[in-house]
């Protein structure tokens, strides 16, 4: 059965269009990702499916329930996570949950249980009469998604649920996030821009100006690349690529400060290619395709650039600021 | 049932996060005491003489209660601005419960911590020689309650539109001033000019200083004066407040709705 159920959505603002056309399934207990560029249309998408925009034209049905027409029943049935900071930083931990779980219509006498439940799940139940202004960054990403479930929602929507979180932080909120999954067998809809998380996706849609690209499992996405990349670093870059190109290697891709190349079998391409090659080499490696290439490879353009965007770091500095 | 109870869940909210800020706490509570001091001694001096046939301090201390009432039910909605910018309006937003409920809630608050301030200035009213009947004080304290209603509605209707922190504060600064000066407070509104007139019959701060006059100064000084200064009735300005309240929290239900 598909929990989430999307046909051709469209959302326009003005002579915009941030969604074109998309439809798509999700099946309950999924891990559904969304991978695209800064305003490639995620949280566009994400507020619409959660009622807080209206499709410009198109349907979407989440749990059985239309966003329109049945505002209400798609909210119960929906936990959120914002892109943005929405926690209430005067109020402690659990004044937030109080106030989520009785606007959610959580019965008085179940409210105790659960707020332990989803505390102990995100490790923050020992700060629970702390305020949250003086929470860190992950501790407040971290109580946000307990907010999101104490309402018992059959689908869990996150949107870029890491943004602005360093490494160690981002590994340990996946270990909770991948947790719900197994334990409480949750449906999970997240949006995403970095690679590496996309890896834990059981699917995901590419999403590149407003449109759906590929939609797949990591797994068969990295396939369709090819077999492996093997990238060179050389002085003469430009004559390295003319001499690649001389020999028939036609997937070249010009990076920074090497070349990449896509090849069917690189374990044994890659002595072969050296014994070959006439153009000093100064640097070869040897990985296989990530989704990064995947996107790459569907739009010709990097998802984005190594340094983070201007937007991205406004936003890392906004959460600092709201800090 | 539904909406009283998120309406109560977000009122109560917002009496928690006032309880928790000192500073607004202390500001509310210095500034009655602050008007008192200025009006009271100063102005009594120089004024007490007024040919209104009225004492000034009795003259003017509806229109204290009500200057104070205005300031703090304003400047509590600014807290829907502070919640537009700092995420939190989006979680009620998107809670299933009803967007006038997120509206009332608000105003209620505001109108909670609007009123109950205005009870210290009920409290201090004998010592700066002001002279209340106990038996008024229910209907006194029900005016303070509708000004505060109305002007907290206003100031979430004003608050549902604005986007930012800035804007908002300009825009309070200018409507306070014309607000508080056209009430009636300082001087009667029953010969002024035409323009101010219209002015003051669209202003809810005049309904509220006009009935608390009447009800303050009622059997203390011959009708024939207190009629003088009179321009509705007591129950005509409860209702006008009552429904300027109203209708300004439902414009910003239709604000909310249409802005998310
Ligand atoms: N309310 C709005 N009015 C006008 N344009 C909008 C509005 N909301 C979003 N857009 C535009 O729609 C596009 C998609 O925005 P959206 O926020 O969905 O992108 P995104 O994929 O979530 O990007 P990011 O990774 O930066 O969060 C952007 O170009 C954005 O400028
Ligand atoms: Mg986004």
């Amino acid at each position: 059965m598909s929990i989430i159920k999307v046909e051709n959505l469209v959302k326009k603002f003005g002579d915009f269009t941030a969604v074109n056309n998309i439809s798509f399934e999700v099946k309950k207990g999924e891990v559904f990702g969304f991978l695209g560029p800064n305003g490639a249309g995620k949280s566009t998408t994400i507020n619409m499916l959660s009622t807080l925009l209206e499709p410009t034209e198109g349907t979407a049905m989440i749990n059985g329930f239309s966003t329109v027409s049945e505002r209400d029943d798609v909210r119960k049935s929906v936990g959120l996570v914002f892109q943005d900071p929405s926690l209430d930083d005067k109020l402690t931990a659990e004044e937030n949950l109080r106030f989520h779980a009785k606007l959610y219509h959580v019965p008085a006498q179940a409210y105790q249980h659960r707020m332990k439940e989803v505390l102990q799940l995100v490790d923050l139940w020992d700060r629970k009469d702390d305020q949250i202004r003086a929470f860190s960054g992950g501790m407040k990403r971290r109580l946000e998604i307990a907010r999101g479930l104490i309402h018992y929602p059959v689908i869990l929507f996150l949107d870029e649920p890491t943004i602005g979180l360093d490494p160690q932080t981002r590994a340990h909120l996946w270990d909770y996030i991948l947790k719900l999954k197994r334990e409480k067998q949750m449906t999970i809809f997240m949006t995403t821009h970095y690679m590496n998380e996309a890896e834990f996706c059981d699917r995901i849609a590419i999403i590149d100006h407003g449109q759906i690209v590929t939609l797949d499992t990591p797994e068969n996405l990295k396939k369709g690349v090819g077999g492996n990349i093997i990238t060179m670093q050389s002085r003469d870059k430009r004559g390295l690529k003319v001499e690649l190109e001389k020999m028939g290697h036609s997937k070249i891709k010009d990076e920074n400060d090497s070349l990449e190349i896509e090849v069917e079998d690189g374990a044994s391409m890659l002595p072969k290619l050296l014994r070959e090659v006439r153009t000093p080499i100064d640097t070869v490696g040897l990985r296989k395709p990530t989704l990064d290439d995947v996107f790459l490879h569907l739009t010709g353009r990097k998802i984005r650039e190594e340094n983070a965007s201007g937007k991205d770091i406004m936003r890392q500095h906004m959460r600092m600021r709201r800090g | 049932m539904q909406f009283f109870g998120a309406t109560f869940t977000i009122c109560h909210r917002e009496l928690i996060r006032y309880w928790r800020d000192k500073v607004r706490i202390l500001t509310t509570l210095i500034q009655p005491l602050m008007f008192l001091a200025i009006f009271g001694s100063g102005l009594k001096q120089t004024l007490a003489q007024g040919n209104f046939g009225v004492d000034f301090i009795q003259f003017m201390y509806p229109g204290i209660i009500a200057m104070n009432v205005m300031g703090v039910a304003f400047f509590s909605t600014v807290t829907t601005v502070w919640d537009r910018e700092f995420g939190f309006l989006r979680e009620m937003m998107v809670a299933p419960i009803s967007r006038s409920s997120i509206a009332f809630g608000k105003t209620l608050g505001a109108t909670v911590i609007a009123s109950s301030q205005a009870l210290i200035l009920l409290v201090l009213a004998p010592f700066i020689g002001v002279k209340l009947d106990i038996i008024t004080l229910p209907l006194l304290f029900l005016f303070m309650f509708l000004v505060a209603l109305a002007i907290s509605g206003m100031g979430l209707f004003i608050s549902s539109m604005m986007r930012t922190m800035e804007s908002f504060g300009l825009l309070m600064q200018i409507l306070i001033f014309p607000m508080f000066f056209l009430s009636g407070a300082f001087f009667p509104l029953t010969s002024v000019p035409t323009w101010m007139s219209v002015i003051a019959k669209l202003n809810p701060l005049s309904y509220g200083v006009d009935a608390m006059r009447q009800i303050l100064l009622g059997g203390q000084i011959p009708d024939q004066i207190l009629a003088k200064f009179t321009i509705n009735t007591i129950p005509v300005n409860g209702l006008f407040l009552l429904v300027f309240g109203l209708v300004a929290v439902s414009a910003a239900v239709v604000v909310f709705n249409k802005r998310g």
